[in-house]
């Protein structure tokens, strides 16, 4: 057969596919053990669980099946004046004096107590979140005790943050994370803060508390002392009454751009420190030259990862125009593969939608980039009749304009638009009023090095996407937030410079 | 000979390399400290905050571009250009009321802040970046970048060490600056506008108003383009600047003006003044052959 | 053949087929160890695997006493549980007339390999002469190496030519193209040999990692790439090339793992053993000894399954 040294045409063959078929089916393969989970979860104030004073609960259901798990407790104002109140007590008479290595020991405790109930907290992340039970076990438990483990270490090291200057704890930080990563989100915000020599009054999100307080039982098992560590669940109103307490003298959300504004408003009018993960619409941007398999692989992963409920997740694509057509072939191939469903079968790679709400959000965005003559393709898997799922969606011939792709989605949808010179890809990557993160594929180093200074973005994966580890700052540009989660960076943010 | 008539200067705002007129043609009488009428000083609008972005933002990139030596020489540049004029920085001060001994030790620290400065613009990046031992096999490192155009509100008191204190650290990193002089002292920052324009640095690189806070501070608060406030306020103007940066999410580093600030103090300089005007961005890079 | 005969450097190659990123594809692989095989389809696998194996024996000390145990082993791999056959035995020219006798006119094929493996340092007419003989001998199936000193050095004419007249030599015989990817080192040559080889065989011939005899064979890094390479070539070509990994392979469960990497990879298509086999000795035991597991719902013991021999 002959061949050429230029770039095959016949790359791509429309009229030959590949048979995903059915021949060799997975039989399921449900995770069994028991998440220890209770039917009825108190707010954990003071090392205690306790009853909200109001005696109210709410519940929280298993988005894959739509059933009730169990009833939270759910704080008001008089709860949340009563973690606050414990927790700068706990720092005055306790954790703000402790020495370091102290501390220290007391993260590790945890860590290793997390990693000794991992399979209890993925399955129970998995139940109350709707992941992949492969994505709590693999990453999200791991990841969350890796980094108590990593600030662990910290705690008497702080002097190395910024030399030549005293730093001191903030006292007492509030802390508001969502409902994608409940745990390991926890992890990012409790580890440093604690590492500093903070307490913490944390609110989890409304639809995931379970895991965050499961981790009460986590401080109690280590021997924590009381009130460093206070979970307060509930809703907005819980989280607004954390946030604006008095005694909170720093402020860690993350959360929706949206909501991160809201509270840069009320607290306004206040000296508290504020650190802000936000929303993202983050590029993936993909040279003719990348390994493209690699680059699928990536594109897979920036998007689908978490059923696309990541803020930093590569939900545009932007493909050099000759390998466009290649590039969405490969990415639906691979799609095809992808199996949807039952978060709880090991071999799910995409799990439930984390609640109506979001789904219905997802939905209505989706019509919108029909509407506005964007190409729908959809993987044709087998969705369950009941529980809140979505197709793995990609668009085509989407525009700049449009809403799918300017406004953050948080969902398993793509939306794909090419460029032709390096260029226009950084133009219409930056061409958003998020920063947080973006993907570069090209075998060629220095364009990723020009790409990564060029590209608005507090991370940049350069042939690689949705990468994280506790030693890797991580955190927005302009509407993404600002401040740091992860490294010695984002451990600062917890610490006053005198 | 007859006595010669004295040439009076116009005080100009120094704005993207230019000296200018307020936009509105409004200026504000300036005495000295015999209460002698001693100039017209431009009263800017929030028009003028308008022109002086868009100077910040053509010179911002190229700014930003240069490698940090040649930050560093052109900031020494600038510290010798107001060591060599210091007597008429000095004199511009006691205009305002400083005292000579006060004037002079202002200018020489001020003067000091920037050698500094200039020493910092190729080791911050040491001190504040880091390589990341991440447990992948990835190679991971964090830079910092700067976060783009600075809103800068110098306090009334201290109107030449202050209004350095704050600006150095923005551009050491390579930002740029809009800065609001010192209302009730302006002179000194027209003074330093003439001597930015003969150092080395580029035009639009720093952008000096004057006028007045009420006026000035909510479009520096609501201006999008801004991506940092720094400066001193009451308690009013940091809500005021607060609320305003939150709807496009602005850094915002402010201390309080009904505090006494040290501006002679070691606190007022260094990495952690560079730190806050930064961004950080790590990359990440497969590690294989 | 119209190739060219003047050496092209390896990044035009490259430029040409597409790059491989290392990490990527070994994160892209790991995914695969996590997938769970329950029950049926864990037995479906496991008999699947069976039918794919070459029962392999390259070894100096082969004697026909032991190729008959081989094949007899090939044709029946255990005594209960009605356990298939395997696709082929595979042994050394030499060897081919006496495995002929006991597996001839079976189901299980006779594979040899051939052109002065494993090296493949012999003049090509030797090669050539192996081949022929081995054919005439009455293989079904041969097993060669690719000249890799010629690959590495940019002389792709060479090697692919080469190739060619083996085919040419195999007649009816189902050729394999041993790349011997310990040697050629990186993803990117592995992939770039692949489509070399993939451009001058024949639909359902094959190309196959290693012989076995060096220090690193098939692992999911190297099957990964390769059968991404024969996707790519089938979907721009329509020409289906078949995959063998060989060597290494010692377990069931990493059996499991390569047929899920061709499940997802090429699909239903190559989920037989006309397009996909093991080289292996080792593994037919552990698969016979799961699949008792799995019939007798007890962990079986090793000695009812007889020790491998070593090598590939």
């Amino acid at each position: 057969m002959p061949k050429t040294l230029s770039k095959s045409k016949a790359r791509v063959n429309p009229a030959r596919e590949l048979v995903f078929g059915d021949l060799w089916e997975y039989d399921p393969a449900p995770e069994t053990a028991d998440p220890k989970m209770k039917k009825k979860y108190d707010l954990f104030i003071n090392g205690a669980f306790v009853p909200a004073k109001s005696g109210k609960y709410f519940p929280t259901i298993n988005p894959a099946n739509e059933t009730k798990i169990a009833d939270i407790a759910l704080a008001d104002a008089v709860d949340v004046d009563a973690a606050c109140k414990v927790g700068q007590k706990a720092h005055t008479t306790v954790w703000g004096k402790m020495p370091g290595r102290e501390r220290g020991k007391y993260l590790y405790r945890i860590a290793r107590l997390l990693q000794d109930h991992a399979r209890e907290f993925a399955i129970a992340e998995t139940l109350d979140g709707g992941k992949p039970i492969k994505e709590s076990r693999d990453f999200d438990v791991p990841m969350a005790a890796a980094h108590f483990f990593y600030h662990a270490g910290w705690a008497d090291k702080l002097e190395f943050l910024s030399p030549g200057r005293q730093l001191a704890p903030h006292g007492v930080v509030g802390q508001v994370i969502p409902w994608n990563f409940p745990l390991l989100m926890l992890a990012w915000k409790i580890a440093p803060a604690l590492a500093a020599g903070n307490c913490v009054v944390l609110k989890p999100a409304e639809t995931t508390s379970i895991t965050a307080l499961k981790f009460g039982e986590i401080c109690q098992e280590a021997g924590l002392p009381n009130g460093v560590v206070n979970i307060v669940s509930g809703a907005g109103e819980t989280g607004a009454a954390v946030i604006n307490h008095p005694l909170i003298t720093k402020v860690a959300f993350t959360g929706s751009t949206e909501v991160g504004k809201l509270i840069m408003r009320s607290l306004a009018g206040t000296e508290k420190k504020m650190t802000m993960e936000l929303g993202g619409k983050a590029a993936n941007i993909v040279f003719d030259d990348a390994p493209l398999d690699q680059a699928v692989e990536g594109i897979v992963n920036g998007i689908f990862f978490n059923q696309g409920h990541v803020c930093c997740a590569g939900s545009r694509l932007l493909v050099q125009e000759s390998v466009a057509e290649e590039v969405l072939a490969k990415l639906k191939r691979r799609m095809s593969v992808l199996r949807v469903g039952d978060p709880m079968d090991k071999n799910t790679d995409i799990g439930a939608i984390n609640s109506r709400e979001q789904l219905i959000k997802i939905t209505e965005l989706v019509k919108s980039g029909v509407a506005e003559g964007a190409e729908l393709h959809q993987s044709a898997c087998k969705l369950p009749a009941r529980g809140f799922f979505f197709r793995p969606t990609v668009f085509t011939n989407v525009s700049m304009s449009h809403r799918i792709a300017r406004e953050e989605i948080f969902g398993p949808v793509l939306s794909i638009l090419t460029f032709r010179t390096p260029e226009e890809a950084v133009e219409k990557a930056n061409n958003t009023a998020y920063g947080l993160s973006a993907g570069v594929w090209t075998d060629k180093g220095s364009r990723i090095l020009k790409m990564s200074t060029l590209l608005k973005a507090g991370v940049v994966w350069a042939n690689t996407y949705n990468k994280f580890d506790p030693t890797s700052p991580f955190g927005g540009y302009k509407e993404s937030g600002f401040g740091r989660e992860g490294g010695k960076q984002g451990l600062l943010d917890y610490l006053k410079v005198c | 000979m007859s006595q010669r008539l004295h040439i009076t200067k116009t005080p100009k705002c120094y704005v993207g390399g230019a000296f200018i007129r307020s936009e509105s043609g409004r200026v504000t009488e300036l005495k000295d400290a015999s209460g002698q009428f001693f100039a017209n000083i431009p009263q800017c609008t929030r028009k003028d905050l308008r022109n002086a972005v868009e100077a910040a933002a053509k010179a911002g990139p190229g700014w930003a571009k240069r490698s940090a030596f040649n930050r560093g020489q052109i900031l020494y540049r600038l510290a010798e250009m107001i060591e060599a004029r210091a007597d008429e920085m000095a004199a511009a001060l006691m205009l305002g009321g400083f005292p000579p001994a006060g004037a002079a030790r202002e200018v020489t620290a001020s003067v000091e802040r920037i050698v500094h400065y200039a020493g910092w613009t190729d080791k911050y990046e040491q001190v504040l970046g880091s390589v990341n031992p991440v447990a992948s096999a990835h190679f991971n490192f964090t830079v910092t970048e700067p976060m783009g155009i600075v809103g800068v509100i110098a306090p009334d008191d201290s109107p030449l060490l202050a209004l350095i204190s704050l600006v150095l650290p923005a551009i050491t990193s390579g930002n740029c600056v809009v800065a609001l002089a010192s209302t009730t002292q302006p002179y000194p920052s027209i003074l330093l506008g003439e001597m930015l324009a003969t150092s080395d640095l580029p035009g639009g690189v720093v952008n000096l108003l004057t006028g007045f806070r009420s006026e000035m501070i909510p479009t520096f608060a609501t201006h999008e383009h801004l991506r940092a406030l720094s400066g001193v306020g009451n308690a009013e103007e940091r809500k005021t600047l607060r609320l305003g940066a939150a709807e496009s999410v602005k850094r915002v580093h402010l201390l309080k003006a009904e505090e006494p600030i040290d501006w002679f103090a070691d606190q007022r300089q260094g990495v952690e003044e560079i730190r806050a005007l930064v961004e950080f961005k790590t990359t990440w890079h497969p590690v294989g052959a | 053949m119209p190739i060219s005969q003047t050496s092209v450097s390896l990044r035009r190659l490259f430029d040409e087929v597409g790059t491989v990123d290392q990490v990527g594809i070994e994160e892209r692989v790991a995914k695969y160890a996590t997938r769970s095989l329950k029950k049926k389809s864990k037995v479906f696998g496991l008999r699947l695997a069976v039918t794919m194996v070459d029962l392999t024996t390259l070894e100096g000390k082969d004697t026909p006493g032991k190729v008959a145990s081989l094949c007899q082993k090939a044709l029946v791999p255990h005594d209960m549980g009605d356990i298939p056959s395997t696709a082929a035995v595979c042994v050394y020219p030499s060897m081919v007339r006496h495995a002929r006798k006991h597996v001839g006119g079976t189901q299980v094929k006779i594979a040899s390999v051939a052109t002065a493996f494993p090296s493949g340092q012999a003049p090509l007419k030797t090669r050539l002469a192996e081949v022929r003989a081995a054919v005439s001998d009455g293989a079904d199936e041969i097993d060669m190496v690719i000249n890799r000193g010629a690959f590495l050095s940019g002389e792709f004419g060479m090697m692919q030519d080469e190739i060619a007249t083996v085919v040419e030599a195999c007649g009816k015989a189902t050729l394999k193209v041993i790349l011997e990817v310990s040697e050629l080192e990186t993803y990117d040559n592995i992939r770039a040999a692949s489509f070399l080889a993939m451009r001058v065989i024949r639909p359902n011939d094959f190309i196959k990692t290693s012989t076995g005899k060096t220090s690193s064979n098939a692992t999911l890094g190297n099957n990964q790439v390769m059968l991404e390479a024969i996707r790519d070539h089938y979907l721009a070509t329509g020409v289906p090339i078949a995959m063998k990994p060989a060597g290494g392979i010692r377990t069931a469960k990493q059996a499991l793992q390569f047929l899920i990497a061709v499940k997802e990879t090429l699909g239903d298509g190559w989920l037989n053993n006309r397009r996909y086999r093991f080289g292996a000795s080792a593994l037919l035991n552990d698969l016979v000894r799961q699949l008792e597991k799995e019939r007798t719902g007890a962990y079986q013991a090793p000695w009812n399954f007889s020790e491998a021999t070593e090598g590939y």
